[in-house]
């Protein structure tokens, strides 16, 4: 299936990716032909295949209910690009 | 099971149904979060409780927590619900600041516990059963403060990655209140379960609402989700506020846009929620960090047999084997807490008095759900803060029952100890208000209170007994209260047919 | 004496538990290495100052003979592995100024083994790419180029700098990443050995993740030994991952006994491709008869799904980065782009962080699991994973070890591919089954293409038969003698 520019500016917005308007025509026909060819899948028959859900066949890992982390707020904030007051800050969000 | 009665609203055009069904997101008591190693504990400085993987750093993985899994398997058993031997963790993907990772991890296709029943309690006495529809596992998101500055939001992590469970019910209620009724069943079940401490203002328990309305047996309506409703009575004030939105929506030939909507409590209003405007298309896939969790049906009949009594049956057994009224019982199981408390208090007057519990069970119930009840209520106490402990309770009862204090002197004695938080005993031996049994003793004061009032003797005499009550009266006047009342009358009846 | 930087990793290790020289000795020897090769920009970061420091701790370490598995020994490291207090950029303007305030396990177990950190070298952005083009940081030119030929050559990706430093001998080993053939892909295009063992040996916890399910960390090296020795130090379970293996690390290096008398040696039909260059035919075909004339017993097997493995990647692999990477966003590390609102600094940031390729596979991926197309795309891409991954055990059941080739050509020029994605994704046609399997795969040198450039042979084994695949690596090497050097044109 063919993309259109539409749908390129839908799922740049989904991704939260800036795309210039410029890029878009580029980005129509790249990605138009990857999905081309990802759709030869359309070939195989899978009726009665289960999807594979892990690569290891082991159970899920439990662990113990213990507080063995956190008390590392200077760790969480090294990185930040702003911050105030123990908080991460980001401009205003209105809900 | 009775059929939701449609509490029909009035209209302009007419009646209208309200349909509501709950997603009610229950924080899962445990230490640690879901994913991670860091504490779970209320109110601590920002950004201390996290850990990397709760912050989404590159390259962090999840681990999930055996315990929880273990809570989210009782609740479902506590629910009547089918527990799914085969669940799978997806990813459900969005951006916003307190969702680190950008993604959930939650249940989508195949959650954790499948379909159950709670029992509802509505306010007129009736029963009802409610659906639910499934419990599924998943992170909590963390804090976004937006009113600490002009310009910013702060956003603390300390909540994100903690366990909730989600239960969805089935769009079965029919009123607010029926919806304010399940939530606090639902609540009540977590707390015998100990899966979730049900508190509402730390926001341990909170609930998204979907709400529609319909002309009765017509096809469902476009319904709304209330988001953010983190009290019962604003549950139903929401619930109230949003049917009567719809319902002036459509009168007035407007459709209902399908939307969240936040509850603001400082109105009582719903209004639109900005920031959930956009259509969302949260691409849930399974997460690949994680493995399917399987469980065996050893592991759930393991924890199955170690389920505490539920309100319900704890109900039931109240009223078969103590014999306690339907309506004392269902007050008395509402709170774990006073369950407890009260069965402290049979047992310790039990002991005491070596009586049968059928003997003794109403009784009881009378003097915690009437005395004990009504001066907490009156104080806005808790029972965990009762100043009479159930043993304490329990030796005024037996005073009452052995006849060492009357019934209106254990009132009495009651409220001192309530007030003092004094041994009953020792309140009885202090004023001197043991009851007066000694017949010689009564003798004298029957004697005088015949000699004080001839008019009343005359009147008894003539026929009229009733007059009875009256020498009754006086006496216990006389002796302050402790009387007995049965030997009293006893002897006035005597000495008056002389 | 050899130069320092002409040893094996494992003549390295015996040449300092001999005292013939030290730790400090080595690790100077490769940082200067590595400062005349930066016109290959194979490092982001380099670290002399630490490694200096590792080194004279090595050094005490063997004064007191209380020598760890790699004492003393320089590594490069791919920029992908959080490194504490190092910058980690996975090649990405996104990541540019982040320092972790953390270890991944895998590099923590190198460090525990006693081996010196020379740096952390360049990469494909987020490991997406097939030629390290994708780089923030600029491409990584491969050490090899043809004779008399002055033009860039890529060295495979996304590891290239990892090949790179191994290759032009400035590290003795690196780690690498392999999602798709990121290990094997630029072993083959620079000559050297690059194992990715079973998905779940190695922990993930700490590499920044490209496609999890896929991805694994592996050593690139300079011989099979080296990657025996490093592989054994790399892997283990680890209870941060969840998909980490609980099983017993084996001495790998006691697997290479050079005998596979009565192995049975697979070649799979289908990987002979339309198209396939004469040279890439004619080497697999030399390396089947190495192998027969050591005793293996060589059979035709089938993969019937082969061709399809490209396409059920290309979603998976996508699909997983688009959710992956949501987590660079601007809030809690890395760049932020300012924005008049969150929406604004969400798309500026991840607009202006992420590179071309990185923003197409992230448009793919969320495409893939939108609403209305994850049935189609994802989980018919998955159906198709099931199938692939029956095909291979199948087959294993035949055989004990599979022979094919690595990558469908030798290493192209710079730009050749770069202008259709469709191009640049066909190189990993040989490596992409197995990593869709989690099988381990392991690439070596065979010998060189008519125009002097380094051709790789793969092996695939069962699923936790790292030792298999190892044994049979080391009889190919062998036999192919592959002794061949790049010319060093850097240092001019």
């Amino acid at each position: 299936m063919a993309l259109d520019k539409a749908t390129v500016t839908k799922i740049a917005r989904l991704a939260r990716v800036r795309v210039a308007e410029a890029e878009k025509d580029a980005l129509v026909g790249e990605l138009s032909g990857i999905l081309a060819f990802i759709e030869q899948l359309s070939e195989i028959d899978t009726s009665g295949v289960e999807p594979m859900t892990s690569v290891v066949a082991m159970p899920l890992p439990r662990r113990d209910d213990k507080v063995t982390d956190g008390g590392k707020q200077d760790d969480i904030l090294a990185n930040a690009p702003e911050k105030t007051a123990g908080f991460f800050t980001i401009p205003k969000v209105i809900e | 099971m009775t059929a939701p009665t449609p509490a029909l609203l009035k209209g302009a055009t007419g009646d209208w149904e309200l349909i509501i069904g709950l997603e009610v997101h229950a924080q899962v008591t445990s230490n640690s979060k879901l994913f991670s190693g860091a504490s779970t504990e209320f109110g601590a400085e920002p950004n201390t409780q996290v850990s990397l993987i709760d912050a989404g750093f590159p390259g962090m993985l999840p681990v999930i927590n055996g315990f929880v899994v273990e809570q989210a398997v009782r609740t479902g058993l506590g629910l009547n619900a089918q527990i799914n031997l085969r669940s799978v963790f997806d990813r459900k993907n969005y951006f916003y600041p307190d969702l680190p990772a950008g993604y959930q991890i939650s249940q989508y296709k195949q959650p954790i516990v499948g379909e159950g029943i709670v029992t509802v309690d509505l306010p007129d006495g009736s029963v009802r059963e409610v659906g639910i529809e499934r419990l599924h596992l998943e992170q909590d998101a963390g804090k976004s403060l937006h009113d600490q500055h002009p310009k910013l939001t702060y956003v603390d992590l300390n909540r994100a990655g903690v366990a909730l469970m989600e239960i969805v019910s089935k769009p079965d209620l029919r009123s607010g209140e029926e919806a304010g009724a399940y939530v606090k069943k639902l609540r009540a079940i977590l707390r015998y379960l100990g899966t979730c401490d049900g508190n509402m203002e730390q926001g341990s328990l909170r609930c998204d609402v979907n709400v529609s309305v319909r002309k009765p047996g017509a096809a469902l309506g476009t319904r709304c989700e209330i988001k953010n409703v983190n009290s019962v009575r604003f549950l139903q004030q929401a619930v109230d506020f949003e049917s009567r939105r719809q319902i002036e929506e459509l009168e007035a030939g407007r459709a209902i846009k399908q939307e969240t909507r936040l509850y603001d409590a400082n109105t009582g209003e719903t209004r639109t929620m900005r920031s959930k405007e956009e259509a969302h298309d949260y691409r849930y896939f399974p997460d690949p960090d994680l493995l399917p969790l399987e469980l065996t049906p050893d592991y759930v009949a393991r924890i199955k047999a170690t389920l505490p009594e539920l309100p319900d049956a704890k109900r039931a057994r109240l009223e078969s084997d103590l014999a306690i009224a339907p309506y004392q019982a269902r007050v008395l199981v509402m709170e774990k807490e006073s369950a407890d408390y009260f069965e402290a208090f049979v047992a310790a007057v039990q002991k005491r008095t070596g009586k049968a519990p059928q003997d003794i069970g109403q009784d009881c119930a009378n003097v915690v759900v009437t005395e004990l009840f009504g001066a907490l209520n009156k104080d806005s106490k808790s029972i965990e803060s009762s100043p009479i402990s159930p043993t304490a309770l329990a030796g005024l009862q037996a005073l009452k029952m052995d006849g060492t204090v009357s019934g209106p002197t254990a009132k009495k004695v009651f409220e001192e100890m309530y007030a003092t938080g004094k041994d009953a005993s020792a309140i009885v031996e202090e004023k001197g208000l043991k009851q007066v049994s000694d017949s010689g003793a009564l003798e004298a004061m029957v004697d005088k209170v015949i000699a004080d009032n001839p008019k009343q003797v005359e009147q008894y005499r003539g026929g009229k007994e009733t007059v009875i009550t009256f020498f009754v009266g006086q006496l216990m006047k006389l002796s302050r209260g402790t009387a007995n009342p049965a030997m009293v009358t006893e002897l006035l009846k005597k000495k008056l047919a002389k | 004496m050899t130069s320092l930087t002409d040893l094996t990793l494992a003549d390295a290790r015996d040449g300092l538990r001999a005292k013939k020289f030290s730790a400090a000795e080595l690790a100077r020897a490769h940082v200067d290495a590595m400062i005349a090769a930066r016109p290959l920009n194979a490092f982001i970061t380099e670290t002399p100052v630490i490694a200096k420091a590792m080194a004279d701790e090595s050094d005490k370490r063997i004064a007191r003979g209380d020598a760890r598995p790699l004492e003393g020994l320089p590594l490069a490291i791919k920029d992908l592995f959080c490194t504490k207090g190092v910058r980690t950029t996975a090649a990405s303007h996104i990541l540019e100024p982040f320092v972790p305030t953390y270890e991944s396990t895998v590099t923590q177990k190198l460090w525990d083994a006693g081996a010196v950190m020379l740096g952390k070298v360049n990469l494909d952005e987020f490991a997406m790419g097939s030629s390290n083009e994708t780089s923030y940081f600029g491409p990584v030119e491969n050490p090899w180029r043809k004779p008399g030929d002055n033009r860039s050559r890529v060295p495979g990706g996304s590891s290239g700098g990892s090949a790179a430093a191994v290759s032009a001998r400035f590290a003795l080993a690196a780690t690498g990443t392999d999602t798709g053939g990121s290990i094997r892909q630029p072993a083959a295009f620079c000559g050297i050995v690059g194992i990715k063992p079973t998905y779940g040996r190695c922990s993930r916890w700490g590499i920044v993740a490209f496609a999890s399910s896929l991805d694994q960390a592996g050593p690139m090296t300079r011989t099979v030994k080296d990657a025996a020795i490093m592989l054994r130090s790399m892997c283990g379970f680890d209870p941060k991952d969840s998909t980490s293996v609980d099983m017993a690390v084996p001495d790998f290096e006691k697997a290479l006994t050079g005998n596979i008398k009565g192995l049975k040696v697979g070649i799979p039909e289908e990987y002979r491709i339309d198209g396939m260059p004469k040279e890439i035919e004619s080497i697999w075909t030399k390396g089947a008869e190495w192998l027969k004339a050591a005793g293996a017993i060589l059979k035709p097997v089938k993969l019937p799904l082969t061709k399809y493995a490209l396409p059920t990647y290309y979603i998976v692999a996508p699909a997983e980065c688009s959710s992956n990477l949501a987590r660079y966003d601007g809030v809690r590390f890395g760049l932020r782009e300012k924005g008049e609102d969150l929406t604004a600094m969400y798309e500026g940031t991840r607009g202006a962080g992420f590179g071309r390729e990185v923003r197409r596979r992230i448009l793919i991926g969320t495409y893939v699991l939108s609403a209305g197309y994850y049935d189609a795309y994802y989980l018919k891409a998955q159906r198709v994973r099931a199938l692939i991954a029956a095909d291979f055990a199948n087959a294993f059941k035949e055989v004990d070890v599979l022979l094919a080739p690595t990558a469908p050509s030798s290493a192209f020029a710079r730009g050749e591919k770069t202008a259709d994605p469709i191009a640049m994704y066909l190189n990993d046609v040989f490596t992409v089954p197995a990593s869709l399997a989690g099988l381990p795969g392991i690439s070596v040198p065979a010998g060189l293409s008519a125009d002097g450039l380094p051709l790789g042979l793969q092996l695939i084994g069962r699923a936790y038969d790292e030792e298999t695949v190892l044994r049979t690596a080391g009889v190919l090497e062998q036999a192919a003698q592959f002794t061949a050097r790049p010319q060093t044109w850097w240092k001019q």
